[in-house]
């Protein structure tokens, strides 16, 4: 036991005295959260919006107003010709326009009902779609409750008989932080356990101290269990930090169990650092460990956790390839409890599956750990 | 008793190259024996080592360690064994104190207990005991891993090429320490380039190629020296080495020190005065000294080589 304790000691002093991997190490997720919560962000805000109308009518007036009071839209004002109108579109003044026809205030209390077009600057489809869904329910909005106002009671409204009621649950204000705190919290626990704790052995192997550690009796266990409790302690250190950031800064609540939420992070942690040691008990150099670490862990956990692409959209083969992905059941268990809330009995899929992939990750680091040179 | 034994023990990295150790027949060391390995870069002293050491599983053959199979008993050998690695292999980032106190603890000691061992050692490593190990000299780093690999008190001590790239009086101090660890009934077994270290050995094997050529007492192999070999100077040394090259008399020629050794062919009908004429007359060299001198260890060794 003694001989442990100085092996969790020795690898604490390396990680403590190596000053500046430890600053990237806490400093990294800070950046990564902040970067993913502002600034990249998918939610539409200052869309630019112009008007081409041929008649000028008090309820075209008013909806503009409505329009530009909403946080989405501002507008920009009304031009004279579609031509214009699309001079401004080219000229980027304005990113979408509505262009009521003819006799538009006439054919309002019609059967046939008025019509209005949407027009959007379809340049970046995803923002495309969601002005028009924006506007559209504005615009709806704005005509149902004039409409009401204006019909006598008792009498039925002339269109829109059916009116969808659109709901947004457990993410009403469509923050898009909602969907990517759960995927960041994946990647940078697997980023900084998976390549911390894949170069440390490796290390050892390169400056050749692990030459002089295994003529010695200590058993390949001790070994990758003692590299593993000092990262342990800098993940939980890591993810306490993006916990604090996230329901502090990016304002996202955790909505189920906190402490189910912790359990899940940790063994999700502890999967992450076997994945890190199976790497560096296969392969000899820092280099190499990264690299796979980097590209082969990184990349597939982006594309396939269905953090950036829902994977219910993939091609078959790679929803079963998604299935593989370690992170994709850890996002998946943390968006139920922190973003939906669900009682833990809903998650227990995933923490089984998660628990289930840290034993073998665990076991075979251990299995391949070779304690002889070659 | 022998301390260990070796028994046709053969190791090759890959199909198709040329076995890294292959030592036919039987090799024993004695216990308390100091035992040197002398041989050229790539002879593979370091994999011999290695295998001895229980990090590399020999291909075939076998080896026993007081009395323990290297492959079977690796983890009871691992107990017993002290190993020193050809280059710095101890925590630069911790101090002189600290790899100290991991390496006791990892075989389960405290510093206190074998004091005694490495007390002649680390009496000169105390004042640096806070410093890292990254930063100490050549010979306070080989200091430093000789108490970690004499720590655990071995009853076998394993240095590959402990005097490589430390200054003279650090490599005398380090003989002296070991003779003093043999004293006390230590088994040692030693590579080293040196051959002035090779001579304070009880018994040196010459090794190439994989191969013991040679394993006898430093004397023994040295008076089994039997041509005669020759120490030349003149004025001008570089022409001096081509000439006598040129010469049909001489089997081979070195440069040895400030002078240049040759070994004349087993026929050759010269001796010193005869090659000292040829070189004034034939080749027009000014101050010539021939002499006939009587082989020293590294002769020997220079001599294996082509065998």
């Amino acid at each position: 036991m003694k001989e442990f304790f100085a092996f969790v000691r020795k690898e604490f002093l390396h990680i403590f005295r190596d000053r500046r991997t430890l600053l990237v190490l806490i400093g990294l997720p800070t950046a990564l959260i902040v970067l993913f919560g502002f600034a990249i962000s998918t939610e539409i805000r200052n869309v630019d919006v112009g008007l081409f109308t041929v008649e000028d009518h008090i309820a075209i007036t008013r909806l503009m107003d409505r329009i530009d009071r909403s946080e989405y839209f501002t507008y920009i004002g009304a031009y004279r010709s579609e031509a214009a109108l699309d001079e401004a579109m080219r000229r980027g003044e304005i990113d979408a326009a509505l262009v009521f026809g003819k006799d538009f205030a006439g054919s309002l209390y019609k059967p046939g009902g008025a019509c209005v077009s949407i027009e959007v600057d379809a340049t970046n489809p995803n923002n495309a779609s969601m002005e028009v869904m924006y506007l559209s329910r504005i615009i709806s909005d704005y005509f149902r409750e004039d409409m009401e106002a204006m019909m006598l009671p008792g009498t039925q409204p002339a269109s829109g008989s059916l009116v969808p009621e659109l709901r947004m649950l457990y993410n009403p204000q469509l923050k898009s932080s909602y969907n990517f705190v759960p995927g960041i919290m994946g990647l940078i626990l697997m980023l900084i356990c998976a390549l911390m704790t894949s170069v440390s052995i490796v290390r050892e192997k390169e400056t050749g101290s692990m030459e002089v550690l295994l003529v010695s009796p200590v058993r390949p266990v001790n070994i990758v269990v003692a590299k593993m409790i000092p990262y342990f302690v800098i993940s939980c250190v890591v993810l306490i930090n993006i916990l604090l950031l996230t329901i502090f800064v990016l304002k996202v609540p955790v909505a189920g169990s906190f402490f189910w939420m912790i359990l899940v992070s940790m063994i999700y942690i502890i999967l992450s650092l076997g994945i890190g040691m199976l790497v560096s008990s296969l392969v000899k150099t820092q280099i190499i460990a990264t690299l796979i670490c980097g590209m082969i862990f990184i990349v597939p956990v982006m594309m396939f956790s269905g953090m950036l692409y829902p994977i219910e959209s993939m091609p078959v083969p790679l929803q079963w390839l998604a299935q593989l992905i370690p992170a994709k059941w850890f996002i998946e268990a943390v968006r139920k409890i922190m973003i939906e809330g669900v009682p833990v009995r809903y998650v227990t899929k995933e923490i089984l599956i998660i628990t289930g992939m840290a034993v073998a990750f665990f076991s075979a680091a251990v299995i391949k750990f070779k304690d002889r040179l070659d | 008793m022998d301390s260990i034994v070796i028994h046709n023990l053969r190791k090759s990295y890959g199909k198709g190259r040329l076995p890294a150790v292959d030592l036919a027949g039987e090799y024993r060391i004695g216990k308390g024996e100091m035992f040197g390995i002398i041989g050229p870069d790539g002879a593979g002293k370091t994999t011999l080592f290695r295998m001895l050491a229980t990090l590399v599983s020999p291909e075939s053959g076998k080896a026993e360690i007081e009395g323990l199979d290297i492959v079977k008993d690796y983890r009871k050998i691992r107990t017993i064994l002290g190993y020193m690695p050809d280059r710095f292999s101890l925590y630069p980032d911790l101090s002189v104190k600290e790899n100290l106190e991991f390496f006791a603890s990892v075989f389960g000691q405290s510093i206190d207990r074998n004091s005694s061992l490495i007390e002649n050692i680390y009496c000169r490593l105390r004042p640096f005991e806070n410093r890292m190990a990254g930063k100490l000299s050549g010979g306070m780093k080989q200091k430093l891993a000789l108490c970690c690999s004499l720590i655990h008190s071995p009853s076998v001590l394993f240095l590959d090429e402990p005097t490589t790239g430390v200054d003279p009086s650090s490599r005398r101090e380090l003989w002296e320490n070991l003779a003093h660890l043999k004293a006390n009934g230590m088994t040692i077994v030693v590579s080293t380039a040196y051959m002035d270290e090779a001579d304070r050995c009880d018994r040196v094997a010459m090794m190439k190629e994989g191969k013991f050529l040679a394993v006898d007492s430093p004397r023994a192999i040295v008076s089994k020296f039997d041509r005669k070999l020759i120490s030349v100077r003149s004025d001008e040394m570089f022409r001096l080495l081509n000439d006598l090259r040129s010469m049909d008399v001489v089997e081979k020629c070195y440069t040895f020190g400030d002078s240049h050794h040759m070994v004349l062919k087993p026929d050759a009908r010269t001796d010193a005065g005869g090659i000292a004429s040829v070189l004034e007359q034939d080749f027009g060299h000014r101050n010539v000294s021939v002499s006939e001198i009587s082989a020293t260890l590294e002769d020997c060794y220079m001599n294996l080589e082509d065998k």
